[in-house]
């Protein structure tokens, strides 16, 4: 066993694999960078010179350039609060803070530190695994993954804000929106009110985005100055960085952990796997009043936890076949390209691949953490820079990132609608987190309850790992109950009090979330009960949280000021350049309306005279198009296309 | 293709830079001269996401299309999920020109859709010319647990549930409720899968005792377990031939294709309304599983460039190499072949539509959207 790991080792090291290998970490770096491009893209990205090259060089490239992307995700997720990829959405809720506190080079260290132990534990774990994982994995059953689920739900508790009743209220209408599309036993579309855009549901990217990077946008540009409200803090920030992730050792083993027995566990999906870390190291936590308020421990954990998250993955993409991550899935096609079988006879006849497998993940997660942090101090600039000159960037990425969902105009549009909606939920203290963690589980509540009850009637409930996970559950749900956590993340924080809109806001907020749960179930009044039994269920549960969260809001007096109103002009003003932004490109395609939309915002909102306002507007298409062009990336389309 | 240092830089001078962006634009798309596509951009629409069977198979016509048309073009693809493959099958409607500039790779669930009458479909098959498609196996197996070695003999299996995997039922599984019905295995659906090697997960755990899975994934994954006595083959789904009849699968000569177990079973082969659903779903999800196609009104000779393109492919050893590699031991359906197994893919009579219709709301108060 150890000359085949010695000997595929040599092989990584010898010819031009370890140049492959570089190759895929450059462009996971950069992949990872981008908001919305993840570890689909990226590898759909490579398949086309896969072809060609050597199975030990494809697979280098391939696992290098998988093995990055949660380590690189980290840079928006922290300097600007829009999350990197589907992993890295709950670095936000302490990362964005500590930048906001000038402590981005510090947070971006831990991070990648984490990120890097994390994703060394994970190739680690597929090493002692991948032998013997075949029957465990087999233990996992219907039963055991609605119990997973089940735990992932209980997160909520902790993620709520202090308001359990409006974090389970989100939580519903998170799973509400993870219910869009056709119904898994019958067919039967569930609110989709007959558009084909929603009739595939609603992309993960399309609803990060829109619940975290719009909202925070428009937020901070209600201000003026740069996202770090303080100077940069020391030039040593980010040894401090380091000297964190070190300190919590523990913590960092335990998130590793979670991250690999998540990823190894077929059908879970991977992107609550962030969330599963980060609501544990809340839990665990003793002190817990500086989370998302800016607590390194809040960046350690998701960070740990993602990239180890990709080794356990691995397990069962080599030995089943069956991808445990979007990343992954591609991987297989890869594989298959190259001449690779993943199946059972993987570890018995390929077992030096395997090796070289392992030796790639192993090397990518410390080539790409150190490049990271090498780039550190040049990225976490941009938190020095005045919002407003920030703003068209920021705001044609999100746009980018979100039309790669499914290069449907129908991102574009739902973008916008849920950032909207998502920024009156940040002003009235609404919990987001939970709505995500809803919408990442929906499909496997629904399904897996079904399952267990068609394959094992109630006995499912007495399964031995079904057990442990309800006592785990349990656990969960106490220590949920028991923690007031900030998941607020963002302006308010840098505030002092914050003030709230008044009782009626409130109420008609509440009162649209029950709307929600309402034309859910009318929705689905006229399926068959099996289709019908879910979209009831939450429903209703929705009306009665949203109902009862009314009550504290209720039984306190009232201020004696109007309050803050939800949308003061200058957020009008500033989604409305978002949607000017929108309208443009249906006229006259993207990046032509991006450069007149950066100029004119530069100009208007940033006072920048109009020669560098061109240049600046001129240098973010360029960097699109080349984007674009070297990912053969496509941009929306208006009815007139002046450019592609 | 611009270069963005050329951005005039005095101010207000934006409509002159747009205006040129304009030009250079229309200078780019003129009209594809006839049967050349030197400078030429391709574009293959697949109608799923990245990472998908569809995607692998639009990816791996890329290079065939670069090296063999004449001029060659530059082919990208352009994926675009969602809906059933509806979104990307109706872009591909309503942009496409008759140019042989954009093509669209469909599939099994695209095929379906548009044989059950979905009311999201906007293609028309019928408007379309096929270049190139490729065919499919699937093995349909049963726990080694139930004793029973033929199809016959899970049919006589008394007080037995058959629990099959499903991803829906007016998904490619349709085919297989019905083919196993008209053999008398009546199997219980267990619907939410999110594909079919979730469904092959939960037959290796003993979840479910009846499955089946395309050709590669049998060999990797099931044949280890037949080899163990886990699993036991029953049936294939066959293969069409050139002149469109059923035969044996050539990856697995040994077991006998559903025509012949139907006949064994009911005593007759299949004729009538069974032959006709069977042989139309079965081309849609099996046999031509795989389509690439471009509008019908595209002219003869872009239509004949792509047909001898794809000749002469197929006569090259270095892509039929490839072409095992990737896509397994079957004929491709290249040029005119393609377009005749699309023809029987993509046809099938009103009445058998709605006998399918009907027996999909009778057996699983399913309905077609």
């Amino acid at each position: 066993m150890l000359d085949q790991a010695l000997a595929a080792l040599g092989t990584l090291l010898s010819g031009t694999h370890l140049l492959h290998l570089l190759v895929g970490v450059g462009i996971g770096i950069i992949v990872g960078i981008l908001p919305g491009l993840g570890g689909t893209a990226g590898m759909a990205l490579l398949l086309p010179f896969v072809f060609g090259m050597d199975p030990a060089s494809a697979l280098a490239t391939m696992i290098g350039l998988l093995a990055v992307l949660a380590t690189a995700d980290t840079f928006t997720s922290v300097l600007m609060g829009i999350p990197g990829s589907a992993g890295s959405q709950a670095t936000v809720m302490d990362g964005f803070p500590l930048a906001r506190a000038g402590k981005g080079r510090q947070a971006l260290a831990a991070a990648f530190a984490a990120s890097l132990i994390g994703g060394l534990l994970g190739a680690l774990a597929l090493t002692g695994f991948v032998q013997i994982a075949r029957p465990l994995v087999l233990m996992f059953g219907a039963p055991e993954l609605l119990m997973l689920t089940v735990f992932g739900l209980s997160m909520v508790g902790v993620l709520s804000g202090g308001n359990w009743l409006r974090g389970l209220a989100a939580c519903g209408l998170g799973l509400l929106l993870g219910n869009i599309g056709p119904a898994p036993a019958t067919g039967h579309m569930r609110l989709t009110f007959d558009s084909i855009y929603l009739s595939g549901g609603l992309p993960l990217v399309v609803l990060a985005l829109g619940l975290f990077a719009l909202p925070e946008i428009v937020d901070l540009l209600s201000r003026t100055g740069a996202i770090a409200l303080r100077a940069a803090a020391l030039r040593s920030g980010w040894l401090q960085g380091l000297r964190d992730t070190l300190c919590h050792w523990a913590l960092v083993r335990r998130s590793a952990l979670i991250g690999c027995i998540v990823g190894a566990i077929p059908g879970l999906g991977g992107a609550v796997v962030d969330w599963i870390a980060y609501g544990t190291a809340v839990q665990a936590a003793r002190d817990k009043s500086r989370f998302g308020k800016g607590d390194i421990r809040g960046v350690i954990a998701p960070e740990a936890a993602n990239n180890a998250k990709e080794g356990g993955a691995l397990v069962p993409t080599l030995i089943f076949g069956i991808p445990g991550s979007g990343g992954t899935a591609v991987l297989l096609g890869g594989l298959v390209l190259i001449g690779i079988q993943p199946g059972p006879r993987m570890v018995t006849q390929d077992i030096d691949t395997v090796y070289l497998i392992i030796w790639s993940l192993a090397l990518a997660n410390v080539i790409g953490a150190m490049v990271c942090i090498g780039i550190t101090p040049l990225v976490s600039r941009v938190t020095e820079i005045n919002y407003a000159i920030l703003a068209p960037a920021m705001i044609a990425i999100v746009m980018f990132g979100a039309f790669q969902a499914t290069r449907n105009w129908g991102d574009l549009i739902a973008v916008v609608l849920i950032g909207v909606t998502a920024f009156v939920f940040k002003r009235m203290h609404w919990p987001r987190p939970p709505l995500l963690i809803g919408f990442v589980l929906a499909g496997g509540a629904e399904v897996y309850l079904y399952q267990s009850v068609q394959l094992y009637g109630m006995e499912w409930l007495g399964r031995p790992i079904v057990l442990i996970l309800i006592a785990l559950t349990a656990v969960s749900v106490f220590f949920g109950a028991r923690s007031k956590v900030s998941t607020e993340t963002g302006v308010d924080s840098g505030d002092g009090l914050a003030r709230r809109p008044g009782r009626v806001a409130q109420t008609a907020l509440t009162v649209a979330v029950a709307a929600v749960g309402a034309a859910a179930i009318a929705d689905a009044w006229n399926i068959p009960w099996i289709s019908r039994l879910f979209p009831f269920v939450v429903g209703s549960a929705v009306i009665a949280f949203a109902a009862l969260s009314l009550l504290p809001e209720w039984r306190v007096p009232a201020l004696s000021s109007p309050g803050q109103p939800v949308f003061e002009p200058r957020n009008v003003r500033h989604f409305g350049w978002i949607v000017g932004l929108l309208g443009l490109t249906a006229a006259i395609g993207f990046l032509p309306s991006v450069f007149l939309f950066s100029t004119a915002f530069l100009l208007a909102e940033a006072r920048i005279r109009p020669l560098p306002a061109m240049a600046m507007a001129a240098a973010i298409i360029g960097v699109l198009w080349t984007l674009g062009y070297a990912l053969t990336i496509r941009f929306p389309a208006g009815l007139v296309n002046l450019w592609f | 293709m611009t270069d963005p240092r050329a951005i005039p830089v005095r101010p207000a001078r934006w409509i002159t830079f747009l205006a040129a962006t304009a030009a250079m634009t229309a200078a780019v798309t003129l009209p594809a001269r006839a049967a050349d596509f030197s400078g030429e951009t391709i574009e293959i629409i697949v109608p799923a996401s990245e990472g998908g069977g569809t995607d692998f198979w639009g990816r791996f016509y890329v290079p065939v299309l670069q090296d063999y048309l004449p001029g060659n073009p530059t082919v990208v693809v352009r994926n675009m999920g969602g809906g059933g493959h509806t979104i990307g099958g109706n872009f591909f409607a309503n942009n496409a020109e008759p140019d042989g500039l954009m093509l669209l790779a469909s599939s099994g669930t695209g095929h379906f859709n548009y044989l059950l009458g979905d009311s999201r479909v906007q293609y028309e098959f019928n408007d379309m010319v096929s270049v190139a498609g490729s065919p499919v196996g699937g093995v349909m197996y049963v726990s080694g647990d139930l004793g029973a070695e033929s199809a016959g003999e899970v049919a006589d299996l008394e007080g037995v549930t058959l629990r099959y995997g499903s991803q829906g039922p007016t998904s490619q599984d349709l085919l297989s409720f019905y083919a196993l019905e008209q053999i008398g295995i009546m199997a219980q659906p267990i619907f939410g899968m999110g594909g079919r090697s979730d469904a092959r997960l939960a037959f290796e755990r003993g979840d479910l005792n009846i499955d089946y899975q395309s050709t590669f994934s049998y060999i990797d994954n099931v044949q280890p377990l037949v080899e163990q006595g886990d699993a036991v083959p029953i049936f294939t789904f066959g293969l069409l031939n050139d002149e469109g009849v059923l035969v044996r699968d050539p990856a697995f000569p040994d077991i006998p294709h559903y025509g012949e177990v139907y006949e064994q079973v009911n005593g007759a082969p299949m004729s009538g309304q069974v032959e006709e659903v069977y042989m139309s779903f079965f081309t849609a999800g099996f046999g031509a599983q795989k389509l690439l196609s471009m509008p019908a009104a595209t002219p003869a000779d872009i239509v004949d460039a792509y047909n001898e393109a794809m000749l002469t492919a197929k006569a090259d050893p270095a892509f039929q190499e490839r072409r095992e590699e990737v896509l397994g031991p079957y004929p491709q359906f290249m040029g005119p072949a393609a377009e005749r197994m699309k023809q029987i893919a993509t046809s099938v009579s009103p009445e058998a539509k709605s006998a399918v219709a009907e027996w999909l709301a009778e057996r699983f108060d399913a309905t077609v959207n």
